[in-house]
């Protein structure tokens, strides 16, 4: 067992399965979020059941934080390993003739949904965390109503033209990091069986749920 | 044609290289690309200046001699062919071709752009071979039947001619498609099953002790093998090594 | 002519292998781990016979001048190998693979070797298939045959069209597992460049590290030379650009008698050459003979402005073609064997009918295949009535589907479509059947030094056939030197290590790196391969496909000619201890000058027509076979072997007289 964890092949089937968690957790992420284009109230509570449950808040949410770090500490660490086997670069190198853009820059993806992620921490989980245990308020309404605050501080957000600009680039280069990485996981992980099936399901996941995240940002942007 | 080159040229291992520029003239649109580096060579040494060294031998495509990265890509522009089989007439008059040695910290330069790729026979001694003495009572060859298809893909797979290609192609310098073809080929017969879990195990691990990178499965080495091997053997070999991995522990 | 002993034992010709291993000396397994045997070369023969001799026992140091043993040119055989498996049960036998082999090589082998041969043919499969290699199979998962060249049954097991490539890989599996046991000690990148006698034997290799430029010194109880054939010495020959015969030539110069070295192959369908820049020739499988009809124009004036790109091969109308193998040989047509069918391509191109700018090329055309195979496939398909069009397309998609990857590789070196324009061929050096004289045991004339493989004078006579060398190779490594050698070896339990420090040793050692300050030092006019292409035009012209009396000694003269102002006037950029190509290549070349020249005297020595030696003095002069090659038993059923004497013009001949005791003699007729 001690070879599975330092070997090559190890390495990346690690980073295959950290990503297929994160793309069924952003399935889950895009289904909550895509029910506030229709009712404000359903969104309402389904974001103060995952905000307040605390199986999702203890459980779930560090097991998520794990992989999400894991992910990426993992790519960054792969990244230098593999620059590492090529100390000497070549001085032409026509990597565009033999391999797609997206495979060869899943560093730059990444790099940029990291720098997103920044961002979108800040905007919700910070806050999120700051309201509900630093200040303790965890009747998720807004102060002084009876209303649930999660769908008006999301609508909030999407005012700001730069943050919604910045969120798309974000969709975008996660699109691009999909579009590889939805079949290289499977790859990875040594499953060819259902080969095209899983390469065009990759396909639409990596351009439809990106697609209608920018469509959530948008759509709140302009109904503000 | 005339052409400009633009070559490493780099005296021994442990030498600073850097690249040099040539020019050819009347180069025949029929020669082969190494015929062409035969005629520079034959006008450096009649100017009394060192040939470039090359590694090349059967100049038929087989043997896996042949290695220089041209214009950026293992093998030069074409598909499906090593450098000794891309003809001039890919280029055109006036062109300026970069050629370069394979770029890999598993493949040392030994001398311009003939590289070391003793790491490949390292891989193969540790496993890519089925323990059987020559015995001369060996059992009928046709005793265990095996199926076309089994047998096909496994001929797929036993094509690779160790050129290296892959792993200059690769972003990330993986030998992942070389490895990946010999322990298919066993995988994939009944003869190879007694000691695929070792097999696999071994050779990986040698693989990754030569200071190959880790494959991010961006598929260049597929396009770039002279003989077509495709990514479904790295795939099969994952699945090997994480079945060899559960059954060892 | 007692100094040549064949040693082939006693007893009928089916028991002779099999009663001479049982009395054979053996060595005993804690005896072994105390003798080095040095294997040079690392093809199927050496790659075979290394990890062979190290599964037993012996410590074996292998040395190849590539960077990988799986490189030698071994890897580029195509067709298949041969074994008298009858799995089709179609009547092969022992006797029938031994017979033909006998045949096809034109009654100038050795019977009881042949016979070996043949007896082990079907332990080679068996031995392939349980390392691993992917012979073809049938849909019941066994092991599929095809047919080949100038025989009656479909014995020969295949893989694609990379025999060789996988049975070499499949010795070069058993090598790893030997090297990874520490059993075999590997010296890639390492050029033999002279072997050391003491006492008379044969006790180790001066060799260069072909990085370092380092002479190094190796010792052994035994030396295997297993380097190939000297094909390149014609310059231009489907072997590999390395591909020399420096280790055989370094032997045969210390004791080692050449045998026939003017029985070359000339192989009749690779693609022509097209300029003098031309390095390399490439084979196309013989089997496209089976479809492709081969032509020239009738006219010479058509041959003109074909060669000079006026006309274009698809204007010249049926009527103006010449189907030549068809109008000569009636019966066999197309598929006469290589020997004939490359002779009268020539003599085509000679009269002036070549097709390409060199004037050397033939058609090889697949039009009436296409049209044949479209309208049969046209009835199974039940089409009345097909139109031109769709009875071509049928048509290609048939020949596509059997000579696809040929085709494939014919446009890439070509640039011309085959489907549409006729392939150009011309026939090309290929093999050797002529190689260092070895006894039964596979020994040379030097005790304790062997030969195997292409590399010795071998089981192929004055013609070798259609996947025979795979099986030679194998046969000779897995399981015959690996039985003899020991007989010899036996009586070397007590010698102990050879050590390296011996007169002997210094002596080889100085006369290689003296040689070597030779080409360092001169400041010469000319590169190596000028004297290379001088030599090979020499040799294609004079030494090629047909041979006078008058061209032979003209050819003596010259080569000893060019290997005067050679070793004047040769330049060699570089230095000594460094990676050096032209230092490589000028010491193989330096030999191929003298080899060449024992050629041509071999050639004219053999007043007669056999297999791939064809006489034009020796012809039949009237009847059904006149102007074909016509042997001469009575007087040429020997082995020429050929003892070095300082010169090559002064080397002595011996003649090992051939017993046909189990084959009657007869003439072959493809009329």
């Amino acid at each position: 067992m001690s070879g599975l964890i330092k070997s090559s092949i190890a390495r990346k089937v690690a980073m295959a399965l950290s990503a297929l968690f994160l793309i069924i957790f952003l399935l889950l992420h895009f289904s909550v979020n895509f029910i506030s284009v229709f009712s404000e109230d359903v969104f309402n509570e389904a974001s103060h059941f995952m905000g307040t449950n605390p199986l999702v808040q203890f459980l779930m949410q560090p097991i998520l934080i794990v992989g999400v770090v894991f992910h990426f500490v993992m790519g960054f660490v792969l990244e230098a390993k593999n620059k590492a086997a090529r100390p000497v670069k070549y001085t032409k190198y026509s990597g565009g003739e033999n391999a797609s853009w997206m495979s060869r820059n899943m560093l730059v993806s990444g790099a940029v949904i990291l720098a997103f992620l920044v961002l979108h921490f800040y905007d919700f989980w910070v806050h999120e965390i700051t309201v509900k245990y630093v200040e303790g308020d965890m009747s998720g309404l807004i102060p002084g109503t009876e209303h649930l605050r999660y769908y008006e501080e999301m609508h909030e957000k999407f005012a700001d033209p730069i943050r919604v600009a910045f969120y798309c680039l974000g969709f975008v280069l996660l699109s691009l990091h999909l579009l590889h990485g939805f079949q290289s996981a499977f790859q990875s992980m040594g499953i060819r069986k259902f080969r095209n099936v899983i390469v065009k399901l990759g396909n639409i996941y990596a351009i439809v749920i990106p697609l209608g995240f920018i469509f959530i940002a948008l759509f709140h942007f302009i109904t503000k | 044609m005339n052409l400009t080159l633009k070559i490493w040229r780099q005296k021994d291992s442990k030498a600073k290289g850097q690249m040099v520029d040539y020019k050819v003239t009347d180069i025949s649109e029929h020669m082969s690309f190494l015929e062409m580096m035969d005629v520079l060579n034959e006008g450096l040494v009649a100017k009394g200046e060192e040939p470039v060294a090359f590694d090349h031998d059967c100049r038929e495509g087989i043997c896996g001699m042949c290695s220089l990265q041209i214009n950026g890509e293992p093998h030069g522009p074409d598909r499906g062919i090593t450098t000794c089989q891309l003809h001039m007439r890919m280029f055109k008059d006036g062109d300026t071709i970069v050629i370069e040695p394979w770029r890999a910290a598993a493949f040392p330069v030994i001398k311009d752009l003939i590289v070391d790729r003793t790491a490949f026979e390292r891989i193969q001694q540790a496993g890519g071979y089925i323990s059987v003495n020559t015995s001369g009572n060996t059992q009928d060859a046709n005793a265990i039947p095996i199926s076309k298809e089994a047998a096909d893909k496994a001929m797929d797979a036993a094509t690779c001619i160790g050129c290296g290609a892959c792993v200059a192609a690769c972003k990330n310098a993986s030998a992942m498609l070389f490895t990946s073809a010999k322990v298919s080929q066993f995988a994939l017969l009944p003869q190879g099953r007694v000691e695929a879990t070792d097999r696999v195990m071994n050779m990986v691990k040698q693989m990754d002790l030569e200071g190959f990178g880790n494959c991010t499965n961006t598929g260049a080495c597929e396009v770039e093998c002279p003989k077509g091997i495709s990514l479904e053997n790295i795939a099969r070999m994952n699945r090997e090594y994480l079945a060899a991995s559960v059954a060892k522990s | 002519m007692a100094i040549l002993d064949s040693k082939v034992p006693k007893g009928p010709i089916k028991d002779k292998w099999t009663t001479y291993k049982d009395k054979i000396n053996l060595v005993n397994p804690a005896n072994k781990r105390h003798i080095d045997v040095i294997v040079v070369g690392t093809g199927l023969a050496g790659g075979s016979a290394a990890a062979t001799l190290a599964e037993l026992g012996y410590n074996v140091k292998a040395f190849a001048y590539q960077d990988s043993p799986r490189r030698a040119h071994s890897i580029a055989a195509q067709g298949g190998i041969n074994a008298a498996k009858n799995y089709m049960g179609d009547g092969d036998s022992n006797y029938r693979l031994f017979y033909d082999t006998v045949k096809g090589g034109d009654y100038r082998s050795r019977e009881a070797n042949v016979y070996r041969l043949a007896e082990v043919s079907a332990n080679i499969i068996d031995q392939c298939v349980a390392q691993g290699v992917p012979f073809a199979r049938d849909y019941g998962g066994l092991l599929d045959n095809r047919s080949f060249g100038g025989v009656l049954v479909s014995r020969t097991f295949y893989a694609k069209g990379q025999t060789g490539q996988q049975l070499l890989l499949g010795a070069y599996s058993a090598m790893n597992r030997q090297i990874a046991r520490g059993k075999i000690d590997m010296y890639n990148r390492h050029e033999m460049l002279d072997v050391v006698k003491v006492d008379g034997k044969a006790r180790g290799i001066i060799a260069r590290n072909l990085v370092t430029g380092e002479i190094e010194r190796h010792s052994a109880h035994a030396v295997v030379i297993a380097t190939g054939g000297y094909g390149n010495v014609y310059f231009l020959s489907t072997n590999a650009m390395g591909s020399n015969a420096t280790a055989a030539w370094k032997i045969h110069k210390k004791g080692a008698f050449f045998a026939n070295p003017c029985f070359t192959q000339i192989h009749p369908t690779c693609i022509p050459r097209t300029g003098d820049y031309q390095s390399k020739l490439t084979l196309m499988s013989e089997s496209l003979r089976n479809d492709g009809r081969i032509w020239v124009p009738a006219k010479l004036e058509d041959a003109k402005a074909l060669q000079e790109g006026r006309l274009k091969p698809t204007q010249i109308a049926e009527e103006d073609r010449d189907y030549y193998l068809e109008r000569r040989y009636p019966a066999f047509g197309n598929l006469v064997p290589r020997d004939v069918a490359s002779r009268a391509a020539k003599e085509r191109c000679d009269a002036g009918y070549g097709v390409n700018a060199t004037g050397e090329a033939v058609y090889l055309d697949f039009a009436a295949a296409i049209e044949r195979y479209g309208k049969e496939q046209a009835k199974i398909h039940n089409i009345s009535n097909p139109s031109k069009q769709k009875i071509y397309d049928l048509g290609k998609a048939i020949v596509e589907a059997k000579y696809g990857n040929l085709f494939q590789m014919y446009e890439k070196i070509v640039d011309e479509n085959p489907y549409e324009t006729p392939m150009m061929i011309y026939p090309a050096t290929h093999y050797t059947m002529g190689g260092v004289w070895v006894d039964y045991n596979l020994m040379t004339t030097v005790p304790g030094l062997y030969c195997i493989g292409e590399a010795n004078f071998s089981d192929h006579g004055a013609n070798r056939l259609g996947a025979s060398a795979l099986m030679q190779g194998l046969a000779d490594g897995y399981f015959v030197l690996p039985y003899t050698i020991g007989d010899y070896l036996s009586h070397e339990i007590r010698t102990g290590k050879i050590p390296t420090d011996s007169p002997e040793f210094d002596e080889a050692e100085k006369a290689v790196k003296d040689r070597i300050e030779f080409f360092i030092t001169n400041k010469g006019s000319h590169s190596v391969d000028y004297y290379h292409k001088k030599l090979g035009k020499i040799m294609w012209e004079k030494c090629g496909m047909s041979r006078n009396e008058k061209g032979l000694k003209e050819a003596i003269a010259e080569i000893k000619a060019l290997r005067e102002e050679f070793w004047k006037e040769v330049k060699v950029p570089g230095g000594s201890d460094e990676l050096n190509p032209e230092l490589e290549k000028a010491g193989r070349v330096a030999d191929f000058l003298e080899l060449g020249e024992l050629f041509a005297m071999d050639a004219l020595n053999r007043n007669e027509s056999c297999g791939g030696h064809f006489r034009e003095e020796s012809v039949e002069l009237d009847g059904e076979q006149k102007g074909e090659a016509k042997r001469n038993d009575a007087e040429y059923a020997y082995v020429a072997a050929w003892e070095y004497k300082g010169e090559p013009s002064d080397s002595v001949l011996h003649k090992e007289q051939l017993e046909f005791k189990d084959i009657e003699l007869k003439q072959r007729s493809y009329k």
